[in-house]
């Protein structure tokens, strides 16, 4: 790992139209293998935080640097390569409904090209880290909610990505999987990923003792070493 | 590259497969689309025939003089069938004219009498001309009625059937246009039709296509299986359109013959078969792949 694989949010402003702001002159650096929790009410700008560092969404001032690309001045032609650095969770799971289990996760070293041979090994492997490896063939529709979230981190994991950006993962899932899930998060940044984790759950986030940055109507309002969930100023 | 070709074919196989039902409704509509065409290509056969058999059975006779030299005639039918508008004059010589109708009218025998008893050919020498294009006839008649000929022309048959010609000149006109105006909305009708079925298809698998995208998967990667998906439909659709037609068109061939006796359909379909079936797969498979592609691109904006 070397500096460049920092995230740095240079002055970021994003408007989604004239009278909502969903972040206003926003900066902060996140270092390599930082875990780092961003909280906040609904509608603080978390979900703009992910979108931003995904490329869903361009902001509208300021500069995002990942490894060695200027997210923010990303082609529509280089998303697809930039994107496969970063693994994605979401509260939704969003996994492909018409693909198993195995080729979820197959499918992100697919879109990479890596030879067949390398996906039968790797799949199976995740698999079992996640404890899903007897549920390799069942559809998404055949799994409970901490299991689909289970494949999801698989997904996101499977191709050793720098940065793993989890939004709200635990938003749908029990107490007893939600913990399952964060578990999972912090051995994956033992392994030496980034992990950007936004959420709302105060108990998580108070547990786990990590860096933690507040927002608030768009605007970082605290960002400390081992933070506790405070919404307030 | 060949890696990621195999996998595009793979998986368009797979979700063909796995949405049974999504591809069969898909493969209906789309064999209906080519259905329709393929009737449609059809109809325009029979049509064509239709109209080109009714201007066949417009012509103009010119009757000539009974004292007008064969030589003359010979010398006018030379100079018609060198005009561009005439396709065929025929001459019927006075004697020729007798033994035809003498065959038409054999079981007829107050009229053959008749004839037998007058001793002399009663009738005249005519040339019987049809021109490419039934509108011509008004510019032949005029030609004919040319000073120069009215020594030997004793009348042109155009002047009693000119209502007639100009009617069906309307018909035929109005049988032409209104063809090609129908081909033209029905066929714009199905491929809508089929545009939109697909487009709903793959409406179903906008969220799919958005979370490949953030997966990171290549446009081309997100989008070829929907595209090999395509062809399948195309292919069996055509296949199956052109497996029902034929049988059909066997079971009505001889009622379009009853109306239209110049038209063998089972032959027509025998002698073109590769190339309509070859129409129905080119057509299925442009019309449902380019549907995908469209389709695809609206949602592959993530």
């Amino acid at each position: 790992m070397n500096a460049s694989n920092m995230i740095t949010f240079q002055n970021i402003t994003k408007t989604y139209n004239k009278h909502s702001t969903a972040l206003e002159n926003v900066s902060f650096k996140i270092n390599p293998k930082e875990f780092v929790s961003i909280v906040g009410r609904s509608g603080s700008g978390k979900s703009t935080i992910v979108k931003l560092i995904t490329a869903e969404e361009k902001p509208t001032n300021g500069r995002i640097i990942f490894d060695s690309y200027e997210v923010n001045k990303l082609r529509f032609s280089q998303l697809p390569k930039y994107r496969r650095l970063i693994g994605t969770i979401f509260q939704d799971f969003r996994l492909l409904n018409g693909k198993t289990v195995f080729e979820n996760i197959a499918f992100a070293l697919e879109v990479e090209g890596r030879p067949q041979k390398e996906i039968n090994e790797f799949v199976p492997q995740i698999l079992n880290l996640v404890g899903l490896d007897n549920k390799m063939q069942s559809f998404p529709y055949e799994l409970s909610g901490g299991e689909k979230q289970r494949v999801a981190i698989a997904r996101a994991m499977i191709n050793q990505p720098e940065v793993i950006v989890a939004d709200e993962p635990t938003g749908n899932l029990d107490p007893f999987n939600t913990w399952e899930i964060i578990k999972l998060l912090m051995k994956l940044n033992e392994m030496g990923s980034i992990i950007i984790l936004a959420t709302h759950n105060k108990e998580i986030i108070n547990t786990l003792g990590h860096r933690v940055i507040t927002l608030n109507n768009g605007k970082i309002i605290r960002d400390e070493e081992h933070g506790r969930f405070i919404l307030t100023n | 590259m060949f890696v990621a070709f195999s996998r595009i074919i793979k998986y368009g196989f797979q979700n063909f497969l796995r949405n049974g039902w999504l591809s069969t409704a898909t493969i209906a509509v789309i064999f209906l689309t080519l259905f329709v065409l393929q009737g449609l290509i059809i109809f325009n056969v029979v049509a064509k025939t239709a109209i080109a058999s009714v201007q066949n059975k417009i012509d103009i006779s010119v009757y000539f003089k009974s004292n007008a030299a064969e030589d003359a005639i010979l010398k006018l039918q030379k100079s018609l069938e060198g005009l561009s508008e005439v396709k065929k004059a025929e001459y019927i010589s006075r004697e020729k004219a007798l033994t035809e109708f003498q065959a038409r009218r054999k079981n007829d025998p107050i009229v053959i009498a008749a004839i037998q008893e007058l001793g002399e050919n009663p009738l005249l020498a005519s040339l019987n001309i049809k021109a490419y294009n039934p509108k011509e006839y008004a510019a032949i008649s005029a030609y004919l009625n040319n000073e120069s000929l009215s020594s030997i022309i004793e009348k042109v048959s155009y002047a009693q059937n000119q209502v007639v010609i100009e009617r069906l000149i309307n018909i035929v006109d109005a049988a032409k246009r209104g063809g090609i105006v129908l081909t033209f909305i029905i066929a714009i009708i199905a491929i809508l039709v089929t545009f939109n079925t697909i487009r709903l298809a793959i409406y179903s698998n906008k969220d799919a296509i958005g979370i490949m995208r953030l997966v990171g998967a290549s446009n081309n990667f997100i989008r070829g299986p929907y595209i090999i998906e395509g062809i399948l439909y195309g292919i069996l659709a055509g296949v199956l359109s052109f497996a029902i037609f034929a049988p059909l068109v066997a079971y009505i061939a001889p009622y379009v013959a009853s109306f239209i006796p110049e038209i063998n359909l089972q032959n027509y379909f025998a002698a073109n078969f590769l190339r309509l079936l070859s129409y129905q797969l080119i057509f299925g498979i442009a019309l449902s792949s380019i549907s995908s592609f469209v389709a695809v691109h609206r949602y592959l904006k993530v």
